[in-house]
């Protein structure tokens, strides 16, 4: 065992990790943890764009993008956190230009705007042009940019190191990580003042989705099972209505923000037919719906499960300078050129609003009352401060990132000034190692393949857009089943170098974890709202369900707990678009 | 269809040199060549190793060697391979274990050219000013995924480790002709050195290889002639 101690260590270098990084590095002593390369993240898959009230190529106000946020997430928003979001924006995008990213521009070399879902002038006036972009590698450009300031000031990366454990001390304060490196496979331990979480989401939980295979929500899912860290929201995760027929993989919602249309069967501009003021660009979680509901009503293509994107209209100079590299996606897997032909595209699981709760600085926090566990923060797709509510606007996620990655790592540095180190545990790699050695101990069992297939053809069709009592009860039961599987598997590879069929095993685990907090969720909300859907009780209960959950692990199944929303300055009313 | 997989397979820990295995795979011609191999990892050779994560050409994690051509398995559809395909690891670096190689010389060479905005201080409370066209002069080389696809396709990089490869000068491009940078003297030293761009023979490998299309032997030509006329335009 190697044995480290920092005054900080984050782990995940996405958009939210890499934040956190650039503010500490050089003021304290810091490590990044990732499992993949730092330029690998998924954030580096970001298309569309990150949204501020620049008002670059039109009146656009803070106020505007914080009142579009709250409507996006049916007003399950903490409006405080939102107006940060919102107002923070045009800082942090301007920092990213600052840093070299390198935006598209207007004829007067400024950052350029688009378009994009939920995002209006005026309080929902109509669409207003608030995305700023980078053709449709937005994420690309953020992902190389943080790890080029990551090199610039010479952060310390944990690089392939895989996350086993999360250490606290017994009064419940974060001190420390395991890790396992995975090209010998030696556990490390990493002691520290403060911890943070910045792993991303768990869309590998589904079978259509536009996540990585890294997608499997470890971070998450481990300090969950520890019982004192609650999540809040899961069975909020959002569908984005565009991904690849069959493989999920995502067309950006820029490609309708440039002016796409969806179309059913009859060639029929369906969407406008449900929402006359923002047509395709309303909210994901309605378009994802809309989509629904034509395939249910036989007008999916073929009589088929998909519908049609069509980009012919739209200039070919534009697709070539905007839509690069999704047309692209559709011509390498489709065999599709959306120049000249629709595009077939389902929804596809995309967004985890849920997660490990916190305030506006990242701390995560432990119960309804807010209380901190100090030491303990995290922030980006892991975390749930909660400005996404019950479904995230398209673009917000990248400034979630870096407003509050950016905040968490100031709170950090400010913190470990102050906190005293705090004692391991005893024997503190122990919980990792059993963990490891468990999954390497059987030579006979069940194939860690088959659960997760099985686990995800489930998700897709129990916890998916639509969701009912009888299907999430069946959900539930059959992630019962699964684990029970899971404690049996057994894998191949006994080896300590570059052991991925170890670890595939290990990320299962977590998945099955956040699959089953997400199920739960789903069958206590007996209402709809955003992202969450039940066709046994359609309409949103403000009366009973105004409020978050909590989800707490313990060994006799998960306990819900209710957090009230922050409303500060938009009452609850019905979204329409 | 059913394809045979001719796979590398070396894992230090345990052979004393690299062999191949077959593998008889059933798929669907739309299949990626990574959906294939996850098949077998997953069905018949959990051993088998190799990295990976976005699975649609973003990321850079699975380069590997596709029939002797440097290519993304999840860029590449099974029906372009017939039902016979041979996989190896990128040539050039160490091999960690099957298909993964060792890439602390890859990140050795891209760090070595600074690659990261060199400027004075922004501006308050706006960002810096550039007209498209400048935008446009650098597009093609931010596309890089840092998959290596390109630095081991060079008969250079296979001889010396010398030469800090086409990747690295791509990313030094990025920044050389970013009318918001200043370091460009900086990184055009690195590159002037016996192991910068006067190593390319302009073979085209990695403009071949590249995933991504960017023009690799253009932009390392580009450099070149910056650095014979002393001048960035
Ligand atoms: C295809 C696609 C397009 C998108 N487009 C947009 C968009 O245009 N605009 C927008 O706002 N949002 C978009 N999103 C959403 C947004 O990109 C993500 O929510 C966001 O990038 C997540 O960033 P993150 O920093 O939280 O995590 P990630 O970038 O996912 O990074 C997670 C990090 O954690 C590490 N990690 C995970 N588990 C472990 C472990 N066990 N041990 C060690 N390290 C670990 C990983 O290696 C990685 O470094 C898109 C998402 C997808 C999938
Ligand atoms: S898996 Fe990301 S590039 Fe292939």
């Amino acid at each position: 065992m190697a044995y480290h101690r920092f005054d900080a260590v984050i782990v995940g270098a996405g958009g939210a990790g890499l934040m956190a990084a650039i503010q500490m590095a050089g003021q304290a002593n810091i490590a990044v943890v990732s499992k993949l390369y730092p330029p690998r993240s998924h954030t580096g898959a970001a298309q569309g764009g990150i949204s501020a009230a620049l008002g670059n190529t039109e009146e656009d106000h803070w106020e505007w993008h914080m009142f579009d946020t709250v409507k996006g997430g049916d007003y399950l928003v903490d409006q405080d956190a939102a107006e940060v979001l919102a107002r923070e924006a045009v800082d942090a995008v301007l920092e990213l230009e600052h840093m070299g990213l390198p935006f598209n521009r207007t004829p007067e070399g400024k950052i350029d705007q688009r378009r994009f879902g939920g995002h209006t002038r005026n309080f929902g006036e109509a669409p207003v042009r608030r995305a700023c972009f980078a053709a449709d590698r937005t994420g690309h450009m953020i992902i190389q940019t943080l790890y080029q300031q990551g090199i610039k000031h010479k952060v310390n990366f944990f690089d392939e190191h895989h996350l086993l454990d999360v250490l606290f001390t017994e009064d419940g304060q974060a001190c420390g990580v395991v890790t396992i490196d995975i090209a010998t496979g030696e556990i490390h331990v990493l002691h520290a003042k403060a911890i943070m979480i910045a792993t991303g989401g768990y869309g590998r939980a589904w079978s259509v989705t536009s996540n990585a295979h890294a997608g499997t929500g470890d971070g998450v899912a481990i300090p969950w099972r520890k019982g004192i860290v609650p999540l809040m929201d899961m069975e909020f995760y959002q569908f984005h209505p565009t991904g690849l027929y069959k493989l999920g993989v995502l067309l950006s919602e820029a490609a309708r923000g440039e002016g796409g249309i969806l179309r059913n069967s009859t060639g029929e501009a369906f969407c406008e037919r449900y929402a006359p003021t923002l047509k395709d660009l309303a909210p994901r979680d309605m378009v994802s719906r809309f989509i629904y509901e034509e395939v249910r009503e036989g007008r999916g293509i073929d009589g088929k499960d998909y519908v049609h994107l069509d980009l012919t209209h739209l200039p070919p100079e534009v697709i070539d300078a905007k839509l690069p590299d999704v047309t692209d996606f559709a011509r390498t897997y489709l065999r599709v050129e959306p120049k000249t032909e629709p595009v077939p595209i389902q929804p596809t699981a995309h967004y985890a609003m849920g997660g490990l709760p916190t305030d506006v600085d990242g701390r995560v926090i432990k119960d309804r009352d807010a209380n901190p566990i100090p030491g303990f923060y995290s922030a980006g797709e892991s975390a749930c401060v909660s400005v996404h509510g019950a479904n995230r606007l398209g673009t917000n996620s990248l400034v979630d990132l870096v407003v509050f990655g950016r905040r968490a790592g100031k709170h950090m540095l400010n913190y470990v000034r102050e906190a005293d180190l705090q004692p391991l545990p005893a024997n503190p790699e122990d919980v990792a190692r059993a963990a490891v050695s468990d999954l390497l101990s059987r030579d006979k069992g069940e194939n860690a393949a088959d659960i997760r297939s099985e686990l995800q053809v489930m998700m897709m069709e129990k916890v998916g857009v639509v969701r009912t009592e009888t299907g999430l009860k069946e959900a539930l039961a059959e992630i019962g089943d699964l684990k029970s599987r899971y404690a049996n598997v057994a894998i191949q590879d006994k080896g300590k170098r570059f052991n991925t069929d170890l670890l595939e095993a290990h990320e299962l685990g977590c998945l099955l974890d956040c699959a089953e907090a997400t199920a739960f969720g789903a069958l206590m909300r007996t209402e709809s709202r955003g992202g969450h859907y039940r066709s046994d009780f359609e309409a949103r209960d403000d009366v009973n369900w105004l409020a978050h959950t909590l989800a707490y692990y313990s060994p006799n199944g998960i306990e819900i707990d209710k957090k009230p929303v922050t409303i500060t300055k938009f009452e609850p009313k019905e979204r329409k678009y | 269809m059913e394809v045979t997989f001719r796979i590398k397979r070396f894992n230090p820990e345990i052979d004393t040199k690299a062999a191949y295995k077959e593998y008889v795979v059933d798929v669907e011609p739309t299949d990626r060549v990574l959906d294939a191999l996850f098949r077998i990892k997953w069905y018949q050779d959990g051993s088998l190793t190799f990295r990976r994560s976005c699975a649609h050409g973003i990321c850079g994690s699975d380069a590997m060697r596709i029939n002797g051509r440097n290519r993304l398995a999840c860029k590449e559809l099974m029906l372009d391979y017939g039902n016979k395909i041979t996989i190896e690891p990128l040539l050039g670096y160490q091999v960690v274990k099957d298909l993964v190689i060792d890439m602390t010389r890859f990140f050795d060479a891209y760090k070595s050219v600074s690659p990261f905005l060199i400027a004075d201080e922004a501006p308050v409370n706006r960002e810096r000013l550039q007209s498209p066209a400048d935008r446009d002069r650098f597009e093609d080389t931010t596309k890089c995924i840092l998959c290596a696809a390109c630095t081991t396709a060079c008969p250079i990089t296979w001889t010396t480790d010398q030469f800090v490869g086409p990747a690295a000068i791509v990313n030094a491009h990025r920044f050389i002709f970013d009318s918001r940078d200043q370091g460009a003297g900086i990184r055009l030293k690195v590159l002037n050195e016996r192991s910068g761009v006067w190593r390319c023979r302009t073979v085209f490998n990695c403009t071949e290889a590249c995933p991504r299309d960017i023009e690799i032997t253009k932009a390392i030509e580009e450099v070149k002639r910056a650095l014979l006329f002393d001048k960035v335009s």
